[in-house]
């Protein structure tokens, strides 16, 4: 394993493997880089761009570029914080995201992400887009207004449990995850319990009945934890089990 | 003693709970009054702000046409406008019903509701005509701060008010960052 070749973060000398992305290599490195569309358990995706930084001066995702020694990268700039703020509140205003009356609420990757930008308001005009629940399913309620169109549920639902369960219909704003069944309900679909993709939607859209509340409000993952501390750490558990 | 800084606060379509919150300060609230006095406010039921005032603080979108009255009032007569909670912010709960025409929401609650006798929709001239959709109100008038939270914790109030009368930018600190 080599681990002699670096590149530079924010002034901070990296150490990478060949083959990591930016962000793998900085995640491994302690430092958070926010990202919402990319869970490091799969294939990166770069469409929210979020995690896009500064390689050698031209914005680049951090989850799909390449490491190459010697690159001068900047994360954490005001101009890369106010990007981040405005794309994050620009999916507050597009969604409906009633935070207060959320059962993912201290546990959504969105909302703490928000926090740890320190989001106090959306800026931007609601659109409050009216958008279908789908509460067909005995085990799962696809509230579609908490939607951010990471495409989680879909590349997961194709790519581990091979079925194909989701697929992104429309394009531009009206774009929305769809079902794949004969009725366009989560009821007619493949979709089950045991399936990975049913526990990887980062926010409340997807999610299995009846456990909501299971874990009170106060003591969710980023009440406890701030999303800044926990991603790194799931981060280097992950790549432990992975590299030991 | 330099003169006390004038705050006035109002509901619009919220229901209380971000004064309630105000309240929750507990014996601050003794503190508070040492440097701050209530002009218009619900707490001690004055009508109108007459002059300026420095501080408004707004809780409650904008659903009717007396809410643009009071909200637009408010702009005119305080140095700093505040949005605060979640329904002055994004709308919150009650623009739930912006997903839907005004006209199904109306005959929704008065005319197919549970248990209705001569159901009719209200239409009585004293009533505040209510809007197409409910907005945050800084899509309706110029807002300085947001003070988030459904509702901002009583810590989150006292943060927020101390360091702005201390002339400190009042941002929450993560801890006290809470949208629910």
């Amino acid at each position: 394993m080599d681990h002699t070749k670096t590149f530079f973060l924010d002034g901070r000398e990296i150490p990478f493997r060949d083959g990591q992305t930016v962000f793998d290599a900085t995640m491994a490195a302690g430092v958070y880089i926010p990202h919402l569309c990319h869970n490091p358990a799969y294939e990166p995706h770069s469409s929210c761009r979020l995690c896009t930084v500064i390689v050698n001066g031209r914005p680049f995702a951090a989850c799909t570029q390449p490491a190459v020694a010697g690159q001068m990268i900047q994360n954490d700039t005001p101009e890369l914080k106010e990007m981040r703020r405005t794309l994050t509140q620009m999916l507050f205003v597009e969604g409906n995201h009633y935070c207060p009356t959320c059962e993912k609420s201290g546990s959504c990757k969105l909302q703490a992400t928000a926090y740890d930008l320190g989001l106090q308001d959306n800026h931007f005009p609601q659109f409050f887009q009216r958008r279908e629940v789908d509460a067909s399913h005995p085990d799962f309620v696809f509230d579609r207004d908490r939607c951010i169109l990471c495409g989680h549920c879909l590349r997961v639902s194709r790519d581990v449990d091979k079925k194909n369960v989701f697929a992104m219909d429309h394009r531009g704003i009206k774009t929305e995850i769809v079902v794949d069944s004969p009725t366009g309900l989560l009821r007619d679909s493949r979709l089950s319990v045991e399936d990975e993709a049913a526990h990887v939607c980062p926010v409340g859209a997807l999610m299995l009945k009846r456990t909501g509340f299971q874990v009170p409000i106060g003591s969710r993952t980023y009440d406890k934890t701030p999303i800044r501390v926990d991603s790194v750490q799931n981060f280097k558990a992950r790549e432990e089990r992975r590299h030991g | 003693m330099a003169e006390k800084l004038k705050v006035a606060t109002c509901s619009l379509a919220g229901c209380f709970g971000c004064h309630m919150s105000l309240l929750d300060i507990d014996e601050r609230l003794l503190d508070l009054l040492e440097v701050i006095q209530f002009d218009r406010s619900p707490i001690n039921d004055i009508k109108e702000i007459e002059g300026l005032v420095d501080l408004g603080l707004i809780e409650g979108g904008v659903c009717n046409a007396e809410n643009v009255h009071v909200l637009r009032h408010f702009r005119e007569h305080c140095r700093i406008l505040v949005s605060v909670g979640e329904c002055a912010i994004t709308g919150g709960i009650p623009s739930i019903r912006n997903h839907y025409s005004l006209k199904e929401c109306l005959e929704e609650a008065y005319i197919r509701g549970v248990a209705l006798e001569n159901a009719q929709i209200p239409s009585d001239p004293e009533l505040p005509l209510l809007l197409d959709k409910l907005r945050p109100i800084h899509e309706v008038v110029k807002v300085d701060y947001h003070l988030p939270g459904c509702p901002p914790s009583a810590d989150a109030f006292w943060h927020f008010l101390t360091e702005l009368i201390a002339g400190r930018d009042p941002s929450l600190p993560l801890q006290l960052l809470r949208y629910d």
